[in-house]
């Protein structure tokens, strides 16, 4: 598998299990670098929990998962984040009483090289440090349309803007995998279409690899490359929209629930 | 009236040794909703290393106002080290347990610094070194006076207050505290280090405590193990008074409390003193649980 193009990230066999429950078992996918694949799956499919395992929320009960060609299963969340993937929420977990150059900035500041000396100093190269890094975010708030109101408070942004906001924060941190959970979750259709060219353009314009949790299988169908398709904690299906469409596994725990 | 500003110059100064200790307990409840009650010996083991140090640099012979900045210097750092510890040892294993345990194991780390101090250092009270001559001023004719150490505290405080809104407005760490405190999972997933972040939280918590510990030992002149306990919790109650989670209100809370309770010493009713702070725990707990500059927040499920 995968021969021609590079691996970004290579899942092995990677199960979780909470107590009795297995939420997740013997779950194993790759990306290529540059790819859109979509995850989909009903409610309670494991999702939500194959991306905390991808970003360390929690260690795999048993697998692998490389990032890179590195072993990063049980690694520290934050230390996934500096190898380069990032995520947004499900459940949107913007910091709300900071403002939303704010929010942008915390996850740039990470990789700041000025230190909390030369900040207590005032040395020059935090003043620099500081300009470098307002300037990176308010470019990234460009692109969502959110540089009018980088000083606005992010609670109080709407509920669209706050999703964008939080595509934005994870943009920051400079990943290479981007991991989406339900970005266009509650967003109207016109608004769904917007968001998905927005990701589409900027998996070109950062060099990005997606994956994309999407609840509305329709959605996924038109930007994904490829799609995986979990159900109870079990892998069941993958391949192209078309193949995914037609395959009567996933018709049948999916589709055939809805219809 | 003149009587009325004296007290309330007094009291500024014992107000502002609870409002940095008390700041301490906010920082701390702030980022991981513990109440640390070995703060105040925190405040205890600062004025003791305030007290050897500024008694080896006065007898080095320097001039007393470097004695007075190494001393507070050299506290607060071992202090914060002091606090990382800590809680390296005994809180961050528990950071997943229940609150209540974390609780419990901070009322034990109080009474293990506590009792190591008698049993290193004896349970009498030492004597502070007189590390400045103390000066009167006069203010408004001869009706109010103020010395040099109720000016000193002053300075101190104020210092370390805009220092430490810097910190926390402006730095990279102190934007980390924030985020940390706000959503500790997420700002992790955002690539936050939090026990990094925590351990730089109890640091600055136990460097203000330990600058508290070597005023209060330079105005009062006397310390020992068992002193950090009223002013802990005196400084407990300020912190909830002003809203526990609250910078401002930890400063708030600490001058108010130190006013009213020099006032009422003021009136003859020294005695009481201890007895109304803790009325007005209880008044605050009843009235505005939230206390003064608190948000009320709901409990995330």
């Amino acid at each position: 598998m995968a021969a021609s193009t590079a691996v970004l990230l290579d899942v092995k066999g990677a199960s979780r299990s909470f107590g009795g429950l297995k939420a997740l078992s013997e779950v194993s996918l790759h990306i290529n670098k540059g790819e859109l694949i979509g995850l989909i799956g009903p409610n309670g499919a494991g999702k939500t929990t194959l991306f905390n395992l991808l970003t360390g929320v929690y260690p795999p009960s048993t697998g692998k998962i490389l990032l890179n060609n590195e072993s990063v299963g049980g690694m520290k969340p934050f230390k996934i984040n500096h190898k380069g993937a990032a995520r947004t929420f499900q459940n949107i977990r913007l910091f709300t009483a900071m403002t939303v150059l704010e929010n942008v900035k915390i996850a740039f500041h990470q990789h700041a090289r000025h230190s909390l000396f030369s900040s207590m100093l005032r040395l020059p190269k935090h003043f620099k440090g500081e300009e470098e890094i307002t300037q990176k975010a308010m470019d990234i708030l460009k692109i969502f349309s959110l540089a009018d109101q980088a000083q606005e408070t992010a609670g109080n942004l709407s509920y669209g803007n706050q999703r964008r906001l939080e595509i934005a924060r994870a943009l920051a941190a400079g990943p290479k995998l981007l991991l989406l959970d339900e970005p266009a979750a509650g967003m109207n259709p016109n608004e769904t279409r917007d968001l998905m060219n927005l990701i589409a353009w900027i998996r070109e314009e950062f060099d990005l690899t997606i994956l994309l949790i999407e609840h509305d299988m329709s959605l996924v169908m038109g930007v994904c490359n490829r799609i995986y398709v979990l159900d109870r904690g079990v892998l069941i299906a993958d391949g192209t929209p078309v193949e995914i469409r037609n395959n009567p596994k996933v018709i049948e725990a999916y589709l055939g629930q809805e219809a | 009236m003149e009587y009325f500003i004296q007290q309330l110059i007094n009291g500024i100064s014992v107000g502002s040794i609870y409002a940095l200790i008390a700041l301490g307990y906010t920082m701390v409840y702030g980022i991981i909703k513990l109440i640390n009650f070995a703060h105040g010996d925190i405040f205890m083991v600062g004025s003791f290393i305030g007290l050897y140090s500024a008694k080896f640099l006065s007898n080095a012979g320097l001039p007393p106002v470097l004695v007075l900045l190494l001393s507070l210097i050299i506290s607060m750092t071992m202090s914060s080290l002091l606090g990382i510890t800590i809680e390296r040892l005994a809180y961050k294993p528990l950071r997943k347990s229940t609150r209540i345990a974390a609780l419990i194991t901070a009322i034990g780390v109080s009474f293990l610094l506590e009792y190591v101090g008698v049993l290193i250092l004896g349970p009498q009270a030492k004597g502070f070194p007189d590390i400045m001559v103390k000066k009167q001023y006069q203010l408004f004719g001869s009706s109010i006076q103020v010395d040099s150490n109720q000016v000193m505290i002053l300075i101190t405080t104020i210092v370390l207050m805009i220092i430490l809104q810097y910190i926390v407005r402006y730095t990279k760490t102190g934007k980390a505290m924030r985020a940390v405190s706000f959503d500790m999972e997420a700002a992790r997933l955002m690539g936050i280090n939090v026990d990094r972040t925590i351990s730089a939280t109890f640091a600055i918590g136990s460097a203000l405590a330990a600058a508290a510990g070597v005023i209060f030992g330079m105005t009062y002149n006397s310390v020992d193990p068992l002193m950090g306990v009223m002013p802990g919790l005196k400084a407990f109650v300020a912190a909830v008074l002003g809203g526990i989670g609250s910078i401002p209100g930890a400063l708030v809370g600490g001058l108010l409390l130190g006013t009213v309770e020099t006032e009422i010493s003021s009136l003859g009713y020294s005695s009481w003193r201890d007895g109304v702070a803790f009325a007005v725990l209880i008044l605050i707990l009843i009235f505005k649980p939230s206390g003064l500059f608190g948000k009320n927040v709901r409990e995330k499920v």
